[in-house]
């Protein structure tokens, strides 16, 4: 329990390294071992994606890497900016629920991370705006969060992790809620800002088929506790767009992915 | 939806006004059969006043009884202030210490379960008797207001208190932008309770007190025209309660409702 640490990776020389986990394991309070020992290693501006089933700790490497949790031992190391002095500005969060606060309007849950560090209202609000344009709210920012529709409180979500402007955006399964269309749109329009800002971003899901449209690497995870079973490179012409979607080489990535996933289903006959 | 909305439109218009009509029907009706038999079956005043004596006597007796009114209005008003700002103060101690809450939960439940008819007569002996009525006021009121708001706390989104956490909120910056928001539905609940929990325990403290106190408020008024059988200033005095009780609920809901009306469901029409 105590053996587990999270740490800066700036001294280490790893300095193109974003995110690395060491034989790390994290076992829950009631004794179910969650995950590991894991290993993974993502590059800075990588687009991956953690793929395997419900409750083989996806989600805990995310919050692990988000220093939410701490891993029960092994090392979880995350590259953090220089001069970066507020805590978790360095990475965003984006949680399956869209996880607004109902009671305020959409600006103001895009400004909160910024009011919780102490910026100033009139450049928090600058930025709020900001990042509402980028995911194509600018005009909801009066609204509140019940007025919009789910895949617009997606776009409020994305724009609060954005709006700190963080390497790194950790996303848990962030469009399994809705429905299809919003989702390939979602798809589409995260595609364009991980190419226009760069940034790291881990995505966890369970769909084969969005984790091979949407990233670089297919993480593909064991059942509990999760280990990783496989790591697929996915190369295509970039950028991607519908067309992949329809290629013969994005279902050739699909089958592969999906035969890496089978034998983590093989011991559950319940499904 | 809008194709639906001109045909359940009407029903619903129609519902409305039956709702704030049939209540109204029930009460003109009761009080006119009421009216009829005093006046049939010649019953006297001292046995079963008529309500048209009813509001005479209000009327005729307004110096003393808005008097007494008053002097009700203020003790329900401090004991509501007190309940709702110990409650809530309370309830963010516990919040904030487990141990405060272990160590001390147990007693406001034992407070809350002994009948506060019962403590009157004690806190009389002990306290003024203009505090005691206010300390009583409290004592039954207090307790919804605290375990509303510690629910309230308690029901904070679990992912939502992890974005706190990832963005190293504070302490006092949670509390402010996450759980006090998310508990106001919860304390404006508690509040409304409250209300009318401190009106009942003013004039069970001013019964208790009875004609032996100094005091003037309606339930005293009610007691004293009781031992003088003025029964129409009995029914005149409850009335006045009866409105009282009314205008603190309706004044209660109104806040309730102008606070959370644009984001909690509790708040909202019907329309999605």
């Amino acid at each position: 329990m105590s053996s587990g640490k999270t740490s800066s990776a700036a001294d280490a020389g790893l300095t193109h390294l974003a995110v690395s986990l060491r034989s790390v394991t994290k076992t829950y309070d009631n004794g179910v071992m969650a995950l590991g020992p894991f290993d993974l290693t993502v590059r800075k501006g990588e687009f991956i994606s953690l793929l395997g089933p419900s409750g083989c700790g996806k989600s805990t490497v995310l919050r692990l890497i988000a220093e939410l949790s701490a891993p029960s031992s092994g090392i979880v190391r995350v590259a953090r900016h220089e001069g970066e002095v507020l805590p978790g500005h360095g990475i965003g969060f984006v949680f399956q629920e869209p996880t607004l606060m109902p009671w305020t309007s959409v600006r103001e849950n895009v400004r909160l991370p910024l009011r919780l560090a102490g910026v100033p209202k009139a450049e928090a609000r600058g930025r709020a705006d900001a990042a509402l344009a980028s995911v194509g709210l600018a005009d909801f920012a009066d609204a509140f969060p019940r007025e919009l529709s789910g895949g617009m409180k997606m776009r409020v979500s994305l724009a609060r992790a954005l709006v700190t402007d963080p390497d790194i955006l950790l996303m848990d399964e962030p469009f399994a809620a809705l429905d299809e269309i919003t989702r390939f749109r979602l798809n589409n329009d995260l595609l364009a800002l991980w190419r226009s800002l760069g940034k790291t971003v881990i995505f966890v899901t369970h769909s084969v088929f969005e984790s091979v449209y949407l990233s670089q690497r297919v993480v593909v995870m064991t059942a509990r506790p999760g280990r990783i079973q496989a790591d697929i490179r996915i190369e295509t012409v970039e950028p991607r767009g519908e067309a992949f979607r329809t290629s013969a080489a994005y279902s050739d990535y699909c089958r592969k992915v999906s035969a890496a996933l089978a034998p983590s289903y093989s011991g559950q006959s319940t499904l | 939806m809008n194709a639906q909305a001109p045909v359940t439109a009407k029903p619903r218009g129609a519902q409305r006004a039956m709702r704030f009509g049939l209540p109204v029907i029930v009460f003109a009706a009761g009080i006119l059969a009421w009216e009829l038999v005093v006046r049939i079956k010649d019953i006297p005043p001292y046995v079963l006043p008529a309500p048209s004596v009813i509001v005479l006597t209000l009327i005729k007796d307004w110096a003393v009884l808005s008097q007494s009114l008053a002097t009700t209005l203020l003790t329900t008003l401090e004991g509501f202030a007190a309940a709702s700002i110990g409650g809530i103060a309370l309830a963010l101690l516990f919040n904030q210490s487990k141990w405060v809450e272990y160590s001390l939960f147990p007693y406001a439940i034992v407070l809350q379960v002994t009948p506060v008819i019962a403590i009157a007569p004690l806190l009389l002996i002990y306290l003024e008797q203009q505090t005691a009525v206010v300390v009583c006021a409290f004592i039954v009121a207090f307790f919804p207001v605290l375990s509303n708001t510690t629910l309230g706390l308690n029901s904070v989104d679990r992912n939502l208190a992890g974005l706190f956490q990832l963005y190293g909120a504070s302490k006092p910056q949670t509390l402010r932008f996450l759980k006090l928001p998310a508990a106001l539905p919860y304390i404006l609940g508690g509040l409304r309770i409250a209300g009318g929990l401190s009106l009942i325990g003013a004039v069970v403290a001013e019964i208790a007190a009875g004609t032996a106190g100094a005091g003037s408020g309606l339930a005293y008024r009610i007691a004293e025209s009781g031992y003088r059988l003025n029964i129409p200033r009995m029914f005149a005095a409850l009335l006045l309660l009866s409105l009282a009780g009314i205008v603190i609920y309706g004044v209660l809901a109104l806040v309730s409702h102008l606070v959370l009306r644009r984001w909690h469901e509790s708040a909202l029409g019907k329309e999605n």
